[in-house]
């Protein structure tokens, strides 16, 4: 579990500043934030090496996409809201994974962030020491990638890849079990 | 000797305000121009004897005054009326004005406590705070991060502090007190941490705990007497909060206690509700569970259990036995009888006698509800008083790792803890509701203290094949099972309801309506858009001979957050998009108090 975490801070720690996109625009899958260059073990990677999602045609979705599906609506649904929607209390993080470098998105939830003092006292948690987060930090990030920008679209995914067994090995390493 | 008369005096002040102090409150909550407490009574009726306000003229009602809290966040709960003043609490921080009524409401006192803002992020969903408590003089916050504070009421001094938890285990708070005669009763939240839930009694004139009752855990933690204690009639017998347990899972074991609590000074008993057993991956922990998920009464004034009732065992929900416990007396079968009525999250609603603990009825409160057929009632099965779970909608049987799909009602239940109303005229209980439904997957966690400990992925939509709305507004005959009216809304109401003698029950929608209907028929008398949306729960109040109905308007909480983006079923493919009811298409946050009167 040590050893995911430490790899995680220390790839927050030095942060590129990759050029950020605008949620609003529409995306294409082309933008080398997004489109796949290699697989690795069943996730999909950038040419930058950053984590990405890979949707068939026929809608089926990585394995690491959809147990991001599944541990977002665990862990962050309560308060950034269904589906990355956004809430009354906690941002839209389908935006924010596209409009937001990839480091920096690892930061906030390593490390929490805070607004306080303004009427609307806002704080996102620290969840660097909670496996049940870090070890799916990249499934969470994929999949509010691939919610952001239309490859898919609200709800559970119909079809997925199987779980491969490096993922597999990685997450039974992570878990501690 | 000068000592000692100061002494004795100090003595005798003790006394007398030992004996006064419930007395206190309980003259203020008869007298129906003040509203004493957030429930309105001990009993939770949340009835007003006020009735100039009535069916004939609600229809005139206009905004007197408004308030503003300088707060934008879910704000749940009420001002209270104590004599002629108004205390308006806002969610975190938690700051209490004392509003001087003879003075429109010119701000006689605040008090801004001080507290770590890492408290917010452990609150789960939302800052709200369900409001303060009165009494013997004195204002009873209980602050976000469990500390709680004895203010004067005239002048906002702190008179004592008491630290009820700790937050870093993601133990918080966002329920009232309940002072109960020289007591001051307290719950915790955080069962989505891993916190064992309890119930704490502090003395009210010193702040130093008196008593601590535990939900789950060694008979002498829960304060159970295992021959006397009873659960439908049985005694629990020994060890009954940790032999539903495997291993040590009790002592992360949820039950928290952060809903309603009422008092019967007759019986002299206490209830309220424990919540979910921790985690929500039922596979994580095999039994029962007990004492999440019941329905307790215990003595004030040492937390001795005299019986419980476990509604859901071992849950695979997340339903919260936490809602309201209205007390009532009303003929059964041509027999007085002292019941309890209680409107679960898991979409039953109890009546119980509430001084043995008989269960009387227990029906579903929306037909929707489809993880049960229904609960046991005969008393010579060995299944008594427990509800049959239906196979497919069973996240335990079904396993981890799978989705069980359109469970009804979702997590959220059929009702939370926004309160109902009682009617003494009508004898029916109004009911603010969700028609919400599931889909449940749970997979394995692992605890880290303080961090949250889930263990599911849920996703919510409209109850199928109905209305199309998330919620409804119901009057149900407590005795018969029965709904008497529903009135469908377009989002869940997650907003207490008020009933009056003028022959009208007001509540709140989450689009920030304050609506008014008729008792008897539930159709629509008044409407009146406020700033925000509404999760506040409406008081009324009577100064220089007029009636006032006021209502705190801030959306958030729960709802703010489930419903802000519009819920769909995902099971509906992609046809039902368009479906999506927005809540964010109507309102936004917000923080205000609107008073209503009829024009002279
Ligand atoms: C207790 C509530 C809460 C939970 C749970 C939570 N967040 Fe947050 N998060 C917030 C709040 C509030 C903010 C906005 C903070 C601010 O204003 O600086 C935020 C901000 C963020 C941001 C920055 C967004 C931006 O556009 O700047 C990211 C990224 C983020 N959260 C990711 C996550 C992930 C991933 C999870 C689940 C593992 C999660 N959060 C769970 C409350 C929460």
């Amino acid at each position: 579990m040590t050893r995911p975490i430490s790899l995680l801070l220390a790839a927050a720690a030095c942060a590129l500043s990759a050029s950020a996109l605008s949620a609003a625009d529409a995306v294409s899958m082309d933008d080398p934030n997004i489109a796949v260059d290699y697989e690795e073990g069943g996730r999909y990677y950038t040419e930058d090496g950053i984590p990405t999602f890979n949707v068939a045609e026929d809608g089926t979705v990585d394995w690491p996409t959809f147990s991001g599906f599944r541990r977002y609506h665990a862990e962050c649904h309560v308060c950034h809201g269904p589906d990355g929607e956004g809430s009354t209390y906690a941002p839209a993080l389908k935006n924010s994974a596209l409009e937001m470098d990839y480091y920096d998105f690892v930061d906030v939830v390593v490390n929490g962030r805070q607004k306080v003092g303004a009427a609307d006292n806002s704080v996102m948690p620290a969840f660097g020491t909670n496996p049940n987060v870090m070890c799916y930090l990249d499934d969470i990030y994929t999949y509010l990638k691939a919610h952001g920008s239309g490859a898919i679209g609200r709800g559970r995914p119909a079809q997925k890849e199987a779980k491969s067994d490096t993922f597999s090995e990685m997450e039974d390493a992570c878990m501690g079990s | 000797m000068k000592t000692l008369t100061l002494l004795t005096s100090g003595v005798a002040l003790f006394a007398a305000s030992f004996a006064s102090a419930n007395e206190d409150l309980m003259t203020r909550m008869d007298d129906a121009s003040q509203w004493a407490i957030q429930t309105g009574d001990y009993a939770n009726q949340r009835y007003s004897e006020l009735d100039s306000i009535n069916r004939e003229n609600v229809g005139d009602l206009q905004v007197a005054w408004t308030f503003s809290t300088g707060v934008l966040r879910g704000h749940e709960g009420s001002p209270l009326v104590v004599g002629d003043t108004m205390f308006v609490h806002t969610p975190f921080p938690n700051i209490v004005y004392a509003l001087d009524l003879n003075e429109d409401g010119k701000i006689k006192w605040r008090y801004e406590p001080k507290q770590d803002p890492n408290v917010i992020p452990v609150m789960c969903c939302d800052t709200v705070y369900r409001g303060v408590a009165y009494a013997d003089g004195k204002i009873f916050l209980h602050q976000a991060d469990t500390k709680v504070v004895a203010l004067d009421s005239e002048t906002g001094e702190v008179l004592w502090e008491a630290v009820n938890g700790d937050p870093s285990k993601g133990e918080t708070n966002t329920a009232t007190v309940l002072p109960v005669k020289d007591k001051v009763i307290v719950g915790i939240s955080g069962g989505e941490f891993g916190v064992r839930g309890h119930v704490t009694a502090y003395n009210m004139e010193t702040g130093e705990q008196e008593w601590r009752a535990y939900s789950m855990g060694p008979d002498e933690e829960i304060l159970v007497d295992p021959e006397n204690t009873t659960h439908l009639g049985e005694p629990v017998g020994e060890n009954s909060g940790t032999n539903t347990w495997e291993g040590d899972q009790w002592m992360i074991g949820g039950g928290t206690t952060w809903g309603w609590y009422s008092y019967d000074p007759e019986a002299d008993l206490i209830y309220y509700g424990t919540g979910n057993p921790s985690t929500w991956n039922p596979a994580q922990r095999p039994g029962d569970n007990r004492w999440s998920m019941t329905i307790m009464a215990r003595d004030p004034d040492d937390g001795m259990a005299k019986w419980f009732y476990q509604m859901t065992p071992h849950d695979e929900w997340d339903f919260d036995g936490v809602n309201e416990m209205i007390l009532t007396d009303q003929e059964v079968d041509g027999e007085a009888r002292k019941l309890l009525t209680h409107f679960d999250r898991n979409g039953l609603a109890y009546t119980m006698d509430r001084l043995t603990g008989e269960l009387m009825v227990a029906e579903k409160f929306d037909a929707a509800v489809n993880w049960t057929t229904g609960v046991d009632m005969d008393p010579e099965s060995e299944n008594y008083g427990r509800p049959a779970v239906v196979a497919e909608y069973s996240t335990e049987q079904n396993g981890e790792d799978v989705n069980s799909t359109g469970i009804c009602p979702a997590a959220l239940g059929t009702k939370d803890q926004q309160p109902a109303s009682y009617s003494p005229k009508t004898e029916l209980f109004y009911v603010p509701t969700n028609h919400v439904c599931m889909d449940y997957e749970p997979f394995r966690v692992s605890y880290t203290a303080g961090q949250p400990y889930v263990g599911a992925t849920l996703a919510m939509y409209p109850a199928p094949e109905s209305h199309g709305g998330m919620g409804n507004f119901i009057a149900w005959d407590n005795i018969n099972g029965e709904i008497k009216w529903s009135i469908p809304e377009q989002f869940s109401v997650w907003s207490g309801a008020l009933a009056t003698a003028g022959d009208v029950v007001f509540y709140g929608t989450l689009e920030g309506y304050l609506k008014a209907v008729d008792s008897e028929t539930g159709d629509e008398l008044y409407r009146f858009k406020t700033p925000s949306g509404i999760i506040g729960n409406v008081m009324t109040y009577e100064h220089d001979g007029k009636q006032y109905v006021g209502i705190l308007s801030g959306v958030g909480g729960w709802a703010g957050i489930g419903l802000a983006a519009g819920l769909t079923n995902p099971n509906d493919g992609l046809g039902a998009v368009g479906g999506y009811s927005a809540l964010s298409d109507y309102t936004a946050l917000g923080g205000q108090l609107t008073v209503f009167a009829i024009p002279d």
